[in-house]
């Protein structure tokens, strides 16, 4: 009985860090440039198509492939960015949809043409394969790592955003960005900044999770309502409600996943529609 | 003559901060009251206590005898309590004459027919045209609320609120943001106002006031400082205090 | 919320009759069209009003209320499998009352999602149409037994209309059907949007703390509106049922649901012709090249929301009718 909650409690935890690291940046984009990033889920999904090729076809270690994947997904994300999203940063919200939609569709089936609707593997390094041994019972070595990576970000999020000058100038622009402005601060240059560490942050979300959430060309569609969700429940640009947000949705679906897997994500949904209809304005929304 | 507005002993803190300190004012019918105030006395804070907008600490509100304290404010608007917008709220994709209509049958309770269209009862029809030229805005009438002019829009807000018909109406800064020009055609507006109606007035365009109200409250603080006729609230201390704070000390005089 | 994406507003007056009475022309004349130059292929033409009549009702939420939902497949498909149930377990045979029970079906879902949903705006009510819409997909897989699982529910067999037009493979009976069907619902959704009770609807969309203030019930008419939507997208999805004679689990789906926002936004919302406008021509163009590479269709679809949301944001009657009230302005 204890063997199977540490179990469900492990995996929900890791499930959650994963979710964490790559909805994080989303939750970011909206309550920094107000704009729900429906395309997010997308540049998961094209860091791990990168990474996937970096470690199979150019033989690159995991690291490496790792920081190539982040990379590229910024360099492809900031065009998109100056062409795209900057034009819907003051639209009405269902014009946000409807446009992040659009290019959740164009980047799948680019994707499609480029890569094939195979599942594709991004496999693992030699420390991170096999289980680890915590004493009590052991759990995968990736499992961990995810706890691990997710923790991190977390941590040095909130660092860049309560400690540092770049947060500052994030925090002002949100507040008040013509006041910003007239301080000095570039408001365009902090949000193509903050939406690059978001899509970056999505990009090794996209990545560490592969092995939970495989990668192919319609993920960006399969997870998309999940990250929504997730975003939703957590309220925007708040580090602890996401956090919040990832693990109880994470322990809502392992939980489900595990003791009624014929009902399918029947009560993960009742979940969500029962939170949201409690939080309408997130878990613990930052005031506006 | 009969109060058609009691508020009692309104009380509402956000926090620690008091922003309404046991206010109370009675409203008789054909009243003209302006309440001015200082800025971040507390003025809209308490019409939106009055419309229901916001739930007081303590204190009752009656309309026309019926205690409306606990009362939402879609019921306290069929109750007959009117209220313009501070800020204007109006259906920008509409025309004047769609907007009043629309108002106009609310009221009368067919806003919810499901066919027909609105200019087919000539009473409503009767009752836009009067609003329309009450106030001046048949020019305009049939263009998109979104196109007219400001003025015109603030004009609009005060038409909407008398096509509920209303016992009493609450002003929020009818003249805010409007052209001088134009606050001729307001002035106009609001002397033309049907005079058994119990009118409450906030705005800080003094001639506007002094022009229309028989009756000035003065807030500060939350608080009333003064209660009575146009021709002494200059001459008050308490008031001068509130405005001018040191200054009222060093220049005596009307 | 939606402000963009308005078409025409609306218009007093005698007029609007006449140029209703001539677009019902033009519709029952395209009617006629597709009749002579697709005889083998009514099916198709049956499965596109069937999507009209989502997109219609798509229109009156969304484009008429301000309603932001990804969960419309939510109704149709219940419409769809009601009707099927109907026939298939219950031994309702008979188009017609089949449609109605796809009305029925549409609108009793709509009324209990609706009060969930509305109590939320903007993302939270998105999130919530699309989980709802979700939870009925996971209902219907489970509940084999009457929806046939995901398997679907087959062997829906109509009888003949009025006892007298056969529904069979040629599917001429079932297309006069649906443009019947449509050309009715149309009628009514024109009057509805016209009437006080649309304007009211329309005020709600611009600005629901006016609507307040002027003593409406936001909640109350949103909701009389979306079962009236919940109706509309049943008939639709009855029909489907009886056209292709079985119901699946894709009637339920996410895809349905953002396909139709699609369809709505291409041809314009907040007009009603747009959302047939755009129904037609989204179903027309998707059969033909999604045969050819589904992935290709997905990104040409991407590419084109996107293309409409930057340059043509009332869609394709939006945009014509605005270009229209332009030119006879510059000629005046």
């Amino acid at each position: 009985m204890v063997q199977t909650f540490f179990s469900i409690a492990v995996d929900a935890f890791a499930f959650g860090m994963v979710l964490f690291v790559i909805t994080i940046g989303m939750s970011m984009t909206m309550g920094l440039m107000r704009v729900v990033n429906l395309a997010h889920g997308a540049f998961a999904m094209i860091g791990g198509y990168v990474a996937s090729y970096a470690i199979q076809a150019l033989d690159f270690g995991y690291a490496t492939a790792l920081l190539i994947a982040i990379c590229t997904t910024i360099v492809v994300a900031i065009p998109i960015e100056r062409l795209l999203y900057r034009r819907i940063y003051r639209a009405p919200e269902l014009t946000q949809v409807l446009m992040t939609i659009g290019i959740t569709f164009c980047i799948i089936g680019i994707a499609n043409y480029i890569a094939g609707p195979t599942l594709k593997i991004i496999p693992l390094p030699e420390f991170l394969r096999g289980p680890v041994d915590l004493g009590f019972r052991s759990i995968a070595a990736y499992k961990l790592s995810a706890i691990a990576i997710g923790g991190g970000v977390a941590i040095a999020l909130w660092f860049l955003i309560e400690r540092t000058a770049f947060g500052v100038y994030i925090r002002a622009t949100v507040d008040n960005a013509a006041m910003a402005g007239s301080l000095g601060v570039n408001a365009k240059l902090i949000y193509a900044a903050s939406f690059a560490i978001a899509v970056g942050l999505a990009a090794l979300g996209g990545i560490v999770g592969a092995q939970m959430m495989p990668i192919e060309p319609y993920y960006a569609l399969r997870y998309m309502v999940m990250f929504l969700v997730v975003v939703s429940i957590g309220g925007a640009g708040s580090i602890r409600g996401a956090l919040v947000a990832c693990l109880l949705l994470g322990a809502i679906d392992t939980t489900g996943r595990f003791f009624v897997p014929e009902y399918g994500e029947f009560f993960s949904y009742l979940a969500v529609v029962v939170l949201v209809s409690l939080f309408p304005n997130g878990l613990l929304a930052r005031a506006a | 003559m009969t109060a058609l507005l009691q508020v009692e002993k309104l009380r509402k803190s956000f926090g620690g901060l008091a922003v309404t300190q046991d206010v109370s004012i009675t409203m008789a019918a054909g009243e003209r009251v302006a309440l001015i105030g200082p800025n971040g006395a507390g003025k809209t804070t308490f019409v939106d206590l009055v419309t229901g907008h916001l739930r007081p600490d303590s204190g009752r509100l009656l309309l026309c005898g019926v205690d409306v304290t606990k009362l939402s404010p879609t019921e306290r608007v069929k109750l007959r309590l009117g209220r313009s917008f501070q800020v204007t709220r109006l259906f920008l994709s509409m025309t004047a004459r769609e907007h009043l209509g629309l108002s106009v049958m609310q009221r009368c309770g067919t806003a919810g027919r499901m066919y027909g269209h609105y200019q087919d009862n000539s009473q409503v029809t009767e009752e836009i045209d009067q609003l329309l030229g009450l106030l001046g805005l048949n020019l305009v009438a049939d263009q998109k609320v979104a196109e007219i002019a400001y003025g015109q829009q603030r004009l609009l807000e005060i038409a909407l609120a008398l096509a509920l018909k209303p016992k009493v109406l609450l002003l929020d800064e009818p003249a805010a943001g409007v052209p001088q020009n134009d606050t001729q055609r307001i002035s106009a507006a609001l002397a033309a106002l049907p005079s058994d109606l119990a009118v409450m007035m906030i705005d800080h365009d003094m001639d506007l006031v002094f022009r229309f109200a028989t009756r000035v409250v003065v807030l500060a603080a939350g608080a009333i400082i003064f209660d009575g006729s146009p021709a002494e609230v200059t001459k008050d201390q308490r008031v001068r205090e509130a405005y001018l704070g040191s200054y009222a000390h060093d220049h005596n005089g009307s | 919320m939606f402000k963009p994406f308005i078409g025409s507003a609306a218009a007093g007056g005698t007029k609007w009759f006449l140029r209703d009475v001539f677009g019902i022309g033009v519709i029952l004349s395209f009617a006629c069209v597709g009749f002579v130059l697709f005889p083998n292929n009514l099916s198709l033409l049956t499965r596109i009003v069937g999507i009209a009549l989502l997109v219609l009702s798509l229109d009156l939420i969304t484009g008429h209320c301000g309603v932001a939902t990804l969960g419309q497949s939510a109704v149709f498909g219940a419409g769809a499998y009601l009707a099927g149930i109907a026939a298939v377990r219950w031994g309702i045979n008979d188009p017609l009352l089949m449609i109605a029970f796809g009305a029925i079906g549409g609108a009793i879902v709509a009324a209990l999602s609706g009060v969930i949903i509305l109590r939320g705006h903007g993302l939270t009510q998105l999130v919530l149409s699309i989980a709802i819409a979700q939870m009925l997909q996971q209902i219907a897989n489970k509940a084999s037994a009457y929806t046939g699982g995901s398997d679907g529910l087959a062997g829906i067999d109509p009888l003949p209309i009025f006892g007298l037009f056969v529904i069979n493979l040629w599917g001429r009976a079932t297309y006069a059907l649906a443009i019947v069907l449509v050309v009715l619902v149309f009628i009514f959704l024109r009057i509805l949007t016209r009437s006080p009770f649309g304007m009211l609807c329309r005020g709600i969309k611009d600005d629901p703390v006016r609507a307040r203030a002027m003593g409406a019930s936001v909640r109350g008419t949103l909701l009389k509106a979306y079962v009236i939507s919940g109706a509309v997208a049943g008939m639709g999805g009855a029909l489907t049922a009886i056209s292709t004679q079985v119901v699946g689990l894709d009637s339920l789906s996410f895809q349905l649901s953002a396909q139709s926002l699609v369809m709505l936004v291409l041809g314009g919302a907040g007009t009603l012709y747009g959302a047939l406008i755009g129904a037609v021509s989204f179903v027309l163009f998707e059969d033909f090249v999604s045969a050819a590479n589904p992935f290709h269709w997905l990104t040409i679809v991407g590419a084109l929301l996107v293309a409409v949301v930057l340059f043509a944001p009332k869609g394709l009657y939006g945009e014509a009718v605005a270009l229209a009230d332009r030119m006879k302005r510059d000629r005046l």
